[in-house]
């Protein structure tokens, strides 16, 4: 594959997606609007969370707790002044007196610098935790993440001054659109698919495959691994602020189990290591429980949606565990050789091939990860 | 002040019977599937619905308790077939996804029924009248349903140790949680070993759920969530996979878990004149009773520590090929 035919790849996409939200703003239905920018910010969070549990294959089910920081950091520093002394009258003082809501014309600058603080000060946080839970291994990556997951939930409960605790947060203004929501989307795509055309993609993906022989043959585990929960952490909380400038009131117990059972589905069913893959997931979940929701709405028979996803999910663990892509790409040359036959998906395609002119002349690769 | 403490013991035993129970069902599939099976509080839950539809039905308590256990039983066996079989020998991670969707499935089962049957979301569970009230122990007035649960679970735990020492079905489930291809290869039956395995799982869980809900007073759908992460934790204390180290680590958590809710705020239960003006400020500052919030952020992060330092549990039991 050349290189210009992946940028007319890119500029087609892109230019589709535009003509998409184009069509969708002409047409002013606010009910597809909001669809889109839920979308959006589930296709950053499967993306993301791709990187950590379908790059390098460790199981992290504490991806939603960094959204639901990116939420809060983001919803308090762009919360303006008059709301501030109303909703939060505890905050300390450092905080109270300033508000990032500036415009500059018709661009939210203030809102920009507020999710990129939320990303950064998460990331940090992913940094500290993932120095510990990256260490693990296996199945026990799922549980420590798990108490992650419940440890910010209780933080966020309990740290009143800051987040209401249990009570909704409101009054942030809605500063998400689509436009913001897919911008941030191709953005953590776009960044996605070059960390795993990099060599610290394939250090990734070499230790999913084959954890001891890739270390082995001096791969290093560690440090792929941080940078994978690192930068995924990032975009968790890049979404959590699309998610907290959209919905216009929210508590801790929305970012909790149902939401991350929901990405997870997204990103199985997608393809476990597939970019792509994890946006058609995004893209087939969220249409499905949409559909779901209105039949239950309909028939006011809740657990109905929640239970057929549930099978639908358990139907593509057993009988198609790739998921739709496996770990391949969607590409131009693909999409001409035909779509992918089912053949083309199993074992072979679970190591890809390792360029060996770039592992281990890596210079960033450190001697003994453990 | 002293009573105060024992108080706070009885209902840390009590407590960890509980999470005992559920834990010992957890490290039991896990050491021979190496399965996490996060399905396992739902499995709980179920539980507890089948008593109370039972009871919406007309039928007796004791009737709907045998309902309740060969229920739940069938439930988990089921769960095996359907979910885990077909994994078993794939990626780990394969078999963990799979234990959400049962979850998942379950939880929204429940839900469905309860809509369809016209109940709302949140059932009363009121305690049975065997059980509620208190007895006095010495200077203690200890709940009834805490003496059941601590006897109840002892009971099981004793009768669960001597089948899996003493039987030829319990040995062989020792040896398949060893080593599993060996195992076969010495003509045990794996099948029916994972499925003995899954019918205690179940069985123990169906009547840990009738204890804390009786506890509770009300049941939910998603009323199994807490309890299973509390087990996860037992269970990594002892070492995952180890059934004694699963009970040891459930009562071990228990206790750990009453340390925040003891000693915040204890210098507002002190009574004046024991310690000094300045501790009781310092208590009083380092202490405070909202500590007692963070109690299971504080569980969570021990939790991590362990993960991370006694991979293999406190008991230290045979190394595993983990850690990177």
């Amino acid at each position: 594959m050349r290189p210009d035919r992946r940028l007319v790849a890119g500029v087609l996409m892109i230019a589709a997606l535009a003509l998409v939200i184009g069509l969708v703003q002409e047409s002013g239905s606010a009910v597809w609007e909001s669809r889109m920018v839920l979308l959006g910010i589930f296709v950053i969070l499967t993306v993301s969370l791709n990187l950590v549990s379908g790059f390098t294959g460790l199981f992290s089910l504490g991806h939603i707790g960094f959204m639901a920081l990116g939420v809060y950091i983001s919803a308090i520093l762009t919360l303006s002044l008059e709301k501030k002394a109303s909703l939060l009258p505890k905050l300390p003082g450092w905080l109270e007196g300033f508000s990032l809501s500036q415009m500059v014309g018709p661009i939210p600058l203030g809102w920009l610098l507020a999710t990129l603080i939320a990303g950064v000060l998460v990331a940090l946080i992913a940094l500290a935790v993932g120095a510990v839970i990256m260490r693990l291994s296996g199945n026990f990556v799922a549980v420590a993440t798990l108490g992650f997951l419940v440890i910010v939930r209780v933080i966020l409960i309990n740290a009143d001054s800051f987040t209401r605790g249990s009570r909704t947060f409101s009054g942030v203004t809605p500063f998400t659109d689509m436009w913001w929501a897919w911008g941030w989307a191709v953005i953590t795509i776009y960044v996605a698919w070059r960390i795993k055309r990099s060599p610290w993609g394939r250090q990734m993906l070499a230790q999913r495959a084959d954890k001891w022989a890739a270390q082995s043959v001096g791969i290093p585990i560690l440090r792929p691994r941080l940078l994978a929960f690192v930068v995924s952490a990032f975009f968790g909380a890049v979404a959590g602020s699309l998610y907290a400038h959209f919905i216009p009131a929210f508590s801790p117990s929305v970012f909790y189990f149902d939401i991350t059972f929901e990405v997870i589905t997204m990103l199985v069913v997608g393809g476990l290591g597939s970019v792509t893959g994890s946006v058609l997931g995004a893209i087939v979940i969220v249409a499905l429980s949409e559909g779901l929701r209105e039949v239950e709405d309909r028939s006011q028979l809740y657990g109905i949606s929640g239970l057929t996803l549930g099978v639908f999910f358990l139907a593509i663990i057993i009988f198609r565990p790739d998921g739709i892509m496996g770990q391949r790409e969607l590409s131009l040359d693909g999409l001409r050789r035909r779509l992918p036959r089912r053949s083309d998906v199993g074992e072979g395609w679970t190591t890809p091939p390792v360029d060996d002119s770039t592992l281990p002349d890596d210079p960033n690769a450190p001697d003994d990860p453990v | 002040v002293g009573d105060y403490f024992l108080q706070q013991g009885t209902n840390a035993l009590s407590a960890g019977s509980l999470y005992a129970m559920m834990a010992v069902g957890l490290a039991l599939i896990f050491s021979i599937l190496r399965l996490i099976n996060f399905a396992h509080g739902d499995v709980m839950m179920i539980a507890v619905y089948l008593f109370v539809f039972a009871g919406f039905a007309g039928i007796p308590t004791l009737p709907a308790l045998v309902i309740m256990l060969v229920g739940t039983i069938l439930i988990g066996l089921t769960m095996e077939r359907i979910a885990y079989r077909p994994l078993r020998g794939g990626p780990e991670v394969a078999l963990l996804l799979s234990s959400f969707a049962v979850g998942q499935i379950l939880q929204n089962s429940a839900l469905l029924v309860s809509r369809l049957a016209g109940k709302p979301v949140q059932i009363a569970f009121p305690a049975p009248e065997l059980l509620s009230g208190a007895i006095s122990l010495g200077p203690l007035m200890v709940p009834k349903l805490n003496v059941a649960s601590f006897v109840i679970g002892t009971v099981l735990l004793v009768l669960l140790t001597m089948f899996v020492t003493r039987t030829r079905l319990g040995l062989s489930m020792q040896a398949v949680a060893e080593d599993l291809p060996a195992a076969r290869l010495m003509g045990i039956k794996v099948n029916r070993v994972v499925t003995v395995a899954f019918a205690i799982a179940s069985g123990l869980a169906a009547v840990a759920g009738y204890l804390y809900a009786s506890q509770a007073g009300q049941i939910s759908p998603y009323l199994g969530f807490t309890p299973v992460l509390k087990a996860f934790i037992a269970a990594v204390i002892g070492g995952f996979g180890s059934l004694s180290g699963a009970v040891l680590g459930a009562y071990l958590l228990a206790f750990l878990e009453v340390i925040p809710t003891t000693f915040a705020g204890i210098a507002d239960i002190l009574p004046a004149g024991t310690v000094s003006p300045g501790v009781h400020d310092l208590l009083q500052q380092f202490l405070p009773s909202s500590l007692a919030s963070y109690r299971d952020a504080f569980v969570f992060v021990f939790l991590i520590l362990m993960l991370l330092f006694r991979p293999n549990g406190i008991l230290r039991g045979r190394a595993r090929e983990e850690t990177p």
